[in-house]
């Protein structure tokens, strides 16, 4: 029989039961919803996670040190040893060669020093001094996501003079008591015209280096003197200042390389903060090493996206370096999603299982009713495999239904769980957030596994149909 | 007059079912030939094992021992697949409670046969419009069987078994569920089938007087064996 034929016959039986049927489609409709629904929510939070993450520059982001400061975990696994000879020194020439790797979009040092802040709460009034933690920033950190929520403004320029501070020493800096951890979201316009606009100034200690002369040379190499470390040359550490104006209020410190232990509450453009020549903390390590030039303790390199973060960290790692990426740690992740993708799957499975057993069920009263019809089918002449080939379609026609209404349905009781959840949110004053995601794949996926499933429901009713036995058939009434 | 050439021919045909642990002999070896364009009746008593012969002939059943050969062709030699294309096209059945498919309009259960046989849509509507008109119920296409008559379902029933250009018609008692009037009309149609378009017409009946009317040729049947066969002296 031609696949129309089947088809259409296949509709106008089920049309004959339309209540038993419908029930039935229901029934799978329920099992696909299901399936939808949980698989949605799985891969909402997956994508909700690999957009925060990956706005957040985690997984573009490499940091490279020299073997001589840092072993990457791929080193201590593979309990490798360097001998002092098979190292390099992460210098300029290094960072050069760095940016001329294929991918590579900026390669800058994670600079941070502490400083002494100056700040007045009124025009002309007296400064109050605040220690703190000051960190370069580079421009391409404006896409991180903590700056969605930036109150105020991004630098205009690399190497402007203009600072963007963190929430919480904008309170301190405008003398706000402690309130309670819901309220202390945002600054309030006053509180903000108070703040943007202003000028807060920076006391750091600025490292000077002197062209090397002959003598001190000698002496220095002599010595192994520790100032070489700090530019090649003897280098004074000299008192400054620098006004910066206060441009932008941000939450928290978005991702540049490996500072969890040390979070900055004031950032600077980066480019300004290297020619600032700043003396580091770091400083004092890389001082007690002899080297020739200046040299940085790490550096975070940027790639275009994170598919090339593999290949640009081996290209790094063949240079002499160790690097480290977030992408070693979240296959971690990775793995957690899968599995839990599995275990939603199973559950959302579970209502299509109980569904397919009411195709079973349906088609068996089927058949039943249906004998002497299957009889005269077969005496005009249909074969066997028409008749198995008619109930097969009836079972995959129900489950194309039911895959089309549960997805429908799937869809619906997603949107209804991330409004609930929204709702949640907002009343808790944290911000909405999608928690479901509906991939094609999923929709091509419940559908075929919704016809799938009813197929294999109906093999057995659909043998047992070919298997009557026509004079018996015909003889029921 | 009849060809001499078979259209039907069974040899030493039997047809046991087993009850228990007795066994009964519904056709017990029986050797019938029916030749083509012949319009032969088989009667009986009930229980004489008439309509398991007719099955057998039919291809909906296979026989215990014996051979059917239609039209050089040993039914117990074919497939599953093989019987369902040889009830296709070689053989067309009408049934005592006529058998048609009461979700179905009488246009629908004509056209049934034809997407078996995968005729295309366009050469089903005109071969229903043909096999509906030879039976006479055109205005009727539309209508569903428990909206017609018995002689209507009955006229539906050798339509559908038309529709499909078989060789031979099987009538399993065509006049059991109807009065007589409409009986008659229904023996005609079957005549004019079998004179006009040369159709061998195999009928099932325990009337003798209709068999005596219409067929060229009774074979009565009793405890599954051939009694004895006559032609009949006059046909109407």
């Amino acid at each position: 029989m031609k696949a129309y034929d089947l088809i259409d016959l296949a509709s106008r039986n089920l049309r004959e039961a339309f209540l038993r049927n419908s029930l039935t489609t229901v029934g799978i409709s329920v099992g696909v919803a299901s399936l939808v629904a949980m698989l949605s929510l799985g891969a909402g939070l997956q994508k909700l996670a690999s957009r925060q993450l990956g706005r957040s520059g985690l997984f573009d982001s490499i940091v490279v040190s020299s073997r001589l400061d840092w072993r990457s975990q791929d080193d201590r696994r593979e309990n490798r040893s360097f001998q002092s000879g098979e190292t390099k020194t992460l210098d300029d020439t290094a960072r050069a060669a760095i940016g001329k790797i294929p991918n590579v979009l900026d390669v800058y040092p994670d600079i941070r020093f502490n400083a002494e802040l100056r700040f007045a709460k009124v025009p002309g009034g007296q400064e109050r001094p605040h220690y703190n933690l000051i960190a370069g920033l580079p421009a391409m950190s404006r896409a991180s996501e903590v700056f969605d929520d930036l109150q105020g403004s991004f630098y205009s320029g690399d190497m402007a003079e203009e600072a963007i501070v963190v929430g919480e020493f904008a309170r301190e800096l405008l003398q706000i008591p402690d309130a309670k951890p819901s309220e202390k979201a945002k600054l309030t316009e006053d509180q903000l015209k108070a703040l943007l606009g202003k000028e807060i100034t920076l006391s750091y200690l600025e490292r000077q280096v002197q062209a090397p002369q002959p003598a001190q040379m000698e002496k220095s190499a002599d010595l192994d003197s520790p100032f070489s470390a700090l530019g090649g040359g003897p280098a004074s550490l000299v008192p400054r200042s620098r006004k910066f104006k206060i441009v932008g209020v941000v939450e928290s410190e978005p991702y540049g390389g490996m500072r969890a232990a040390s979070r900055a509450r004031l950032f600077i453009p980066t480019k300004l903060a290297e020619s600032m020549n700043v003396v580091q903390p770091t400083d004092l390590r890389t001082a007690l090493r002899p080297s020739q030039g200046k040299t940085y303790l790490t550096l975070v390199v940027r790639v275009k996206n994170s598919a090339q973060v593999k290949p640009v960290q081996e290209a790094i790692k063949q240079m002499g370096f160790s690097t480290y990426s977030i992408l070693d740690a979240s296959q971690g992740l990775t793995r957690f999603f899968t599995i839990l993708d599995l275990f939603l799957g199973i559950f959302g499975s579970l209502a299509l299982a109980v569904a397919s057993l009411g195709i079973v069920n349906t088609l068996v009263m089927a058949i039943l009713e249906r004998r002497r019809e299957i009889g005269i089918m077969k005496a005009i002449g249909a074969s066997d495999a028409d008749v198995k080939l008619l109930f097969f379609v009836e079972a995959g026609v129900m489950g194309a239904a039911g895959g089309v209404f549960g997805i429908a349905l799937g869809w619906l009781i997603g949107k209804a769980i991330n409004l609930g959840a929204n709702i949640y949110m907002r009343s808790q004053e944290l911000p909405t957030e999608n928690f479901w995601f509906v991939p094609w794949w999923l929709i091509a996926g419940a559908f075929a596994f919704s016809v799938i499933v009813s197929l294999i429901s109906g093999l057995y009713p659909a043998s047992r149909a070919a298997r009557l036995d026509p004079v018996q058939a015909l003889r029921h009434d | 007059m009849p060809s001499v050439q078979p259209a039907i021919e069974t040899h030493a045909v039997t047809r046991h079912y087993r009850m228990g642990r007795s066994v009964i002999p519904a056709v017990d070896g029986v050797d019938l030939t029916v030749g083509a364009g012949e319009f032969a009746a088989l009667l009986g008593q009930s229980g004489s094992g008439k309509s398991t012969l007719m099955n057998l002939i039919a291809g909906l059943d296979r026989p215990t021992g014996g051979s059917i050969v239609i039209l050089g062709t040993d039914l117990a030699k074919m497939s599953s697949e093989e019987l369902a294309r040889y009830r296709r096209f070689t053989v067309g059945m009408v049934f005592q409670s006529f058998n048609l498919i009461s979700t179905m309009t009488v246009a629908e259960n004509v056209e049934l046969p034809m997407r078996f046989a995968e005729v295309s849509s366009a050469e089903r509507k005109t071969r229903v419009q043909e096999a509906v008109g030879k039976v006479g119920l055109l205005p009727r296409l539309g209508h569903r069987p428990s909206e017609l008559s018995g002689g209507e379902q009955q006229r539906t029933a050798i339509a559908r078994a038309l529709v499909n250009r078989p060789q031979i018609l099987l009538a399993d008692e065509p006049t059991g569920n109807l009065d007589s009037r409409t009986g008659t009309e229904i023996m005609d149609l079957l005549r004019e089938l079998n004179a006009k378009f040369g159709m061998t017409v195999v009928m099932v009946t325990h009337e003798r007087p209709l068999a005596e009317r219409y067929a060229q040729r009774m074979i009565f049947l009793g405890d599954g064996k051939v009694l004895s066969e006559s032609r009949p002296e006059v046909t109407a």
